[in-house]
């Protein structure tokens, strides 16, 4: 067959493409090698909240209208919620169709699927930038002995052995994980190196709402003076839960956690933690004021003091006299291993040389290094928000918008 | 750079700015090998000297040759006729961090008018003498104490200090393992 348009994946970044090539009335397919949100429905562990805030999740047309506009949503709902816009945009969704692989042509590109080939002249890359775990090399090291599980195979603490459980990074997945299993009663160690600290909210409003307001989010790529960082850093340490609350080091500290370093290497069947814990922590204490104080000059100039509490401030986070900075794999004290280390896109399946040393797609702001070639929902792809939810929208106006100059260009080629 | 020129703390950082930029696609040029050669001399008395290194893609030599004594004290039974090895540590780290802070309060656009980082290293030498195999051998902690003179709020300097530890080469040696060999020829 042929079509105008291929979109890969039907997450929220595709659909939102979807959305706008309809409103161009661009011919394009939707193809979903599982359901509408597969990774959501899939691919997450069963406690997990979003780290919006209802209210901010929003779609092109499409907003969030339950009674709770300051809570998170499950994934359940977030697949309800993705689900009804799907139907609501009437998107020419295609389930069960997995992508095997990406051409060039003469004209564009050929992309084969496990029910046949699709001839296009545009392709856009919505296949999320979380398909698979991002483990460190030193995982190879573990003993045996120890059962090593991703966030891709965790669901529940009570699918894991009872007994100590190492957690190794300090972003949301981790400090969510180290929570959950903390609590479960197994005795938990966080191993993390530099991290992101934000409260969950601050002078009475939830964080992400300052991110909001005071224009953090919509910074873009373009302008940021330090953008491999920017797309490299983690998730901030935040949980959507129903009391609201912070969790960052001391709150973990105080349930009976044991943070360490870096996890460093693994010698002997010892796992050896980094000794800057200190400096990162600090880094991230320093990192946090930064942000907070940006909320209060935006708060002071635009008039919004009155609207909100005062500015406060937070303990610094306290570190153990010693941190241990050794672990024994092999004394039986700690049965599992989780590595909340990070996430990679999977691009098996793209022909097109447009990956870097990294493995990363060679893209200016979702325009990737291949005419007729588009990416969304990758870490700060155009905006700071742009692989959260509610920054689908202003990203894929604006790829889209690319690719139809593409189009419209290519449509006046002599010949 | 505007916010470069602001300040003067006689670092060259457009110099660096400029060779991150030309080294992220010459991966092979960044590789870098130092030495340097060490001589007994008598008793735990040894001298060291420094030269030569490797880097971008060359030879390369030091304009003069340095010379390091080391020894111990005479608490330690030696003639002290120079400072213990593992004072040279202490002196790395602190030459280290004291660098990053002028580069990175350069690069910030702070103008430094004093830096003096006092550090202090708790060492058990039962553990060097073998008198309990549960002592290591090396420091239990190493403390640094940064006074720092310049134009900048507390928490902008706070900031100079932790961005030069995430920079530092010798805060990783000391903080990270190194995989280390020793050969007999």
């Amino acid at each position: 067959m042929r079509t105008t348009t291929v979109v890969i994946g039907a997450g929220h970044a595709g659909l939102a493409a979807s959305h706008f090539l309809s409103e161009r009335a661009i011919d394009h397919v939707v193809l979903e090698r599982g359901e509408v949100a597969n990774s959501w429905r899939t691919e997450r562990w069963d406690s997990l909240r979003l780290l919006t805030p209802n209210w901010q999740s929003r779609l092109p047309g499409h907003d969030y209208t339950g009674q709770d506009p300051d809570g998170y949503m499950t994934m359940g709902e977030v697949v309800e919620f993705i689900d009804r816009f799907a139907a609501h945009t009437r998107a020419p969704v295609r389930t069960g169709t997995t992508v095997t692989a990406v051409r060039r042509t003469e004209d564009g590109y050929r992309v084969t699927t496990d029910r046949g080939e699709i001839a296009c002249r545009t392709v856009v890359i919505a296949s999320g930038a979380c398909n698979l775990p991002a483990v460190p090399k030193l995982a190879e090291a573990v003993p045996g002995t120890v059962e090593q599980v991703t966030p891709f195979d965790y669901r529940g603490a009570d699918a894991l052995p009872d007994g100590g459980v190492l957690v190794v990074g300090g972003s949301a997945t981790g400090v969510q994980l180290a929570a959950e299993l903390q609590r479960s009663g197994r005795p938990v160690t966080l191993s993390t190196g530099e991290h992101v600290r934000m409260p969950r909210t601050y002078r009475g409003r939830d964080v992400l709402w300052w991110m909001d307001a005071a224009g953090v989010w919509d910074q873009r790529y373009d302008e940021l003076p330090d953008l491999t960082r920017a797309r490299r850093l983690g998730s901030p340490q935040l949980a959507g839960t129903t009391d609201r609350t912070s969790l960052d080091l001391n709150v973990l500290t105080d349930m009976g956690v044991e943070v360490v370093g870096r996890a460093a290497t693994v010698r002997d069947g010892e796992m050896l933690f980094s000794g800057g814990l200190r400096n990162v922590v600090s880094l991230a204490d320093l990192k946090m004021d930064r942000l907070l104080n940006t909320f209060d000059q935006w708060a002071a100039a635009s008039g919004t003091d009155g609207d909100v509490k005062p500015p406060e401030r937070f303990d610094a986070t306290r570190v153990p006299e010693r941190a241990r900075l050794r672990l024994d794999l092999r004394s039986g004290e700690i049965r599992t291993v989780v590595w909340a280390t990070g996430y990679r896109p999977d691009y098996s399946w793209l022909d097109v040389p447009v990956l870097d040393g990294k493995g990363h797609l060679r893209h200016d702001g979702g325009v990737v290094d291949s005419p007729g070639l588009y990416a969304l929902g990758l870490p700060v792809l155009r905006r700071r928000k742009s692989t959260f939810i509610h920054g689908a929208s202003d990203d894929a106006r604006d790829v889209v918008d690319h690719l139809a100059r593409h189009l419209a260009a290519r449509a006046t080629v002599p010949g | 750079m505007t916010t470069i020129d602001r300040a003067d703390n006689g670092v060259n950082v457009q110099a660096l700015l400029d060779a991150r930029e030309a080294l992220k696609g010459a991966p092979e040029a960044a590789q870098f090998t130092w030495r340097s050669t060490t001589r007994w001399e008598s008793g735990v008395h040894t001298t060291s000297t420094v030269k030569d290194f490797f880097g971008l893609g060359a030879e390369q030599t030091h304009k003069a040759e340095s010379t390091f004594t080391a020894d111990h004290p005479e608490v330690f039974a030696a003639e002290d006729h120079g400072i213990t090895p593992i004072e040279y540590l202490l002196v790395g780290l602190g030459s280290c961090l004291t660098a990053g802070v002028a580069s990175v309060a350069q690069n910030r656009g702070i103008q430094l008018r004093s830096v003096t980082a006092t550090i202090e290293g708790a060492h058990d030498i039962r553990g060097i003498l073998g008198a309990d195999s549960d002592v290591r051998n090396g420091y239990n902690g190493i403390k640094v104490t940064f006074e720092v003179d310049a134009d900048a709020s507390k928490e902008d300097i706070e900031a100079l200090v932790a961005q030069s530890q995430k920079r530092s080469a010798v805060f990783d040696a000391l903080t990270n393992p190194t995989d280390v060999t020793v050969e007999v020829r």
